[in-house]
């Protein structure tokens, strides 16, 4: 049985709707794209949907109780989940310099968590 | 009284790029005032990535895309004053501000730039009726208790307008364990980036209702709930349409307006369409001496535009301080058909810093082909055909010197729409 989804590209602002075709796990068919890039996109969208993770964890600091963090490289969409409640448990104390880890590893990715700014107090 | 030559009023990635532009043209004196306790501006609060593909060819996020000017600023000698709100200025740029610890400042300054950003348009400007019981919040305020406090505002969200920072808080909360309901938009497309629409919304199953508004908010200590109700092509509710969704929160990001209480007191002339002051071809207010860049001159959707702005301003400071020459208008920049706005609104073919000149506008509405023409008195400038343009994405197109030149009397600016593809 075949299955038809939609992607729509974000690499440039045409938007471009792509239609997949897909079964099980093999990609039959794709169309509506523009251009090389975003058949790539669409490829990477059905098969592993990647995404940069961006939140905040506890600071202990005077003036602030929570730093931003991200993860350094996409991760899989669907550790999102997992990660946020790796997360929640991390405690940073300052100081702490942009780009320092603040959890490795995050939800068996092997994708790092990265503080995104410094604090010193 | 402080004696300065440059003055820089805000500390957000506008400020901050023109004081380092600024210290690097070699003006001497130059203070940035800011009135939070910390530098960074609107971009502390902005914790996701898609900040700098321009300007860094990486994406950032927005404390890491501000880290990186901050870090900079340190060996320029730049003054910084952090919790100082400046609450007046002349036209002759004399600066009174004010600090918890040394009281009232007065500052003369020798030249200006106004770096302020904007605010959110409040429900005030939106009339809806009802109580006014706690949950309702713009998006940039929800944005700040969420990632600069540490708090929840609420657990049941219904958002309204599809502005960027409302589908980028719909993505925060949701990870963050609340229920966004839905996002809804009164246009009859969305007011953020495509992008933000499908990481924000698509990735997490968030409908987006287009032609949609919200008619009344109930409760009266706590939201309980909204009516909402599709709108026709006048954007008058359809009431038959109704339907009541219960939520305890309702973000509103229904838009951003420059924060120009400063400016006005400069007596600067003002475009009643971006609500910020007029500019020159140097970021020079109509007020001599007095610049502006970033969100307090128009509203961006990028950061990468504000720092090249900003930039422009701080080398149109220095021209100035050197040059001790007045706002020199030349050409006058006008926007016609298909254009909300141009940016600048004048220029002075003779005072321009470089070979070229970057103008920034934006379409009055959606058009999928569309041909931009430049003309002036006599005859057509130059053209260029567009796509996929919306009002949400600023268009930028650069004009060589030359073509400037040549132009007679003024620089008018059309937008048309080519027939339809697809
Ligand atoms: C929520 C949100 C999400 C965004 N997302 C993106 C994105 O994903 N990618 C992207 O490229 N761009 C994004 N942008 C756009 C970009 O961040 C802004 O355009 C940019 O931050 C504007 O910079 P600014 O310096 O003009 O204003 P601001 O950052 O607002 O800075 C203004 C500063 O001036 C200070 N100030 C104001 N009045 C006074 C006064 N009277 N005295 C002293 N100080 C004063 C304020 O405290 C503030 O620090 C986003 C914007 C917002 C609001
Ligand atoms: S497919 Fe190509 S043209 Fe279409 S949105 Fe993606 S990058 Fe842009």
């Amino acid at each position: 049985m075949s299955d038809k989804r939609n992607v729509t590209c974000i690499i440039c602002p045409v938007g471009c709707r792509i239609e997949v075709e897909l079964e099980n796990e093999d990609i039959l068919n794709l169309s509506g794209y523009r251009c090389k890039r975003g058949l790539q996109y669409a490829k990477d969208e059905v098969t592993s949907p990647k995404r940069i993770l961006t939140t905040t964890v506890r600071l202990k600091a005077r003036s602030a109780h929570v730093l931003p963090v991200r993860t350094r490289a996409p991760i899989p969409r669907s550790c999102m989940k997992d990660a946020m409640k790796e997360l929640k448990s991390v405690f940073v104390c300052p100081p702490v310099k942009m780009g320092d880890v603040v959890l490795k590893d995050v939800a068996g990715t092997g994708v790092d968590v990265i503080a995104s700014r410094s604090w010193t107090e | 009284m402080l004696c300065k030559d440059l003055v820089i009023i805000g500390g957000g990635p506008a400020g901050l790029a023109a004081a380092l532009e600024a210290a690097e043209q070699g003006v001497k004196d130059v203070m940035i005032v800011e009135r939070d306790s910390g530098l960074g501006g609107i971009l502390q609060q902005c914790i996701h990535n898609g900040f700098g593909l321009h300007v860094f060819k990486e994406e950032l996020t927005g404390p890491e895309y501000a880290q990186k000017f901050i870090d900079k600023l340190e060996n320029t000698g730049v003054e910084v004053l952090l919790d100082t709100m400046v609450i007046e200025i002349t036209p002759d740029k004399r600066i009174f501000a004010v600090n918890s610890r040394i009281g009232v400042l007065e500052i003369q300054s020798k030249a200006v730039i106004l770096a302020m950003g904007c605010r959110e348009r409040t429900r005030g400007a939106l009339n809806i009726p009802g109580f006014r019981p706690a949950g309702i919040f713009t998006a940039g305020t929800a944005q700040r208790y969420v990632n600069i406090e540490g708090y929840m505002p609420g657990k049941e969200i219904v958002i309204l307008g599809s502005g960027d920072i409302g589908l980028i808080m719909a993505r925060r909360f949701t990870l963050e364990g609340a229920k966004v309901k839905c996002v809804l938009e009164i246009m009859p497309y969305s007011n953020g980036l495509t992008r933000n629409v499908v990481q924000c919304l698509e990735d997490y199953g968030i409908p987006l209702r287009l032609s949609h508004t919200v008619i009344d908010i109930h409760g009266k200590k706590r939201v309980e709930g909204v009516t909402v109700a599709k709108v026709d092509e006048n954007l008058k509710p359809i009431l038959s349409t109704a339907e009541f969704i219960p939520c305890d929160t309702l973000l509103l990001s229904v838009g951003l307006i420059p924060e120009n209480e400063l400016t006005k007191m400069t007596g600067a002339d003002f475009d009643a369409s971006t609500q910020g002051p007029m500019v020159n071809q140097r970021m020079e207010t109509s007020c001599e001496g007095i610049f502006a860049c970033g969100n307090v001159l128009h509203v961006h959707d990028l950061v990468d535009f504000v720092t090249m702005e900003a930039r422009l301003a701080a080398r149109g400071a220095a021209q100035y301080l050197k040059e001790k020459d007045g706002s020199c208008r030349g050409t006058k920049v006008i926007a016609g058909e298909g254009l909300r706005y141009v940016l600048p609104h004048a220029v002075c073919v003779e005072k321009m810093l470089d070979e070229k000149l970057n103008f920034f506008m934006r379409s009055t509405r959606p058009m999928n082909k569309a041909k931009l023409v430049i003309e002036s008195e006599n005859g057509i400038v130059k053209t260029k055909m567009l796509s996929y343009l919306k009002p949400s994405e600023m268009i930028n197109i650069e004009l060589k010197k030359s073509e400037i030149e040549k132009a007679e009397g003024h620089l008018k600016f059309i937008l048309q729409e080519e027939g339809v593809l697809q």
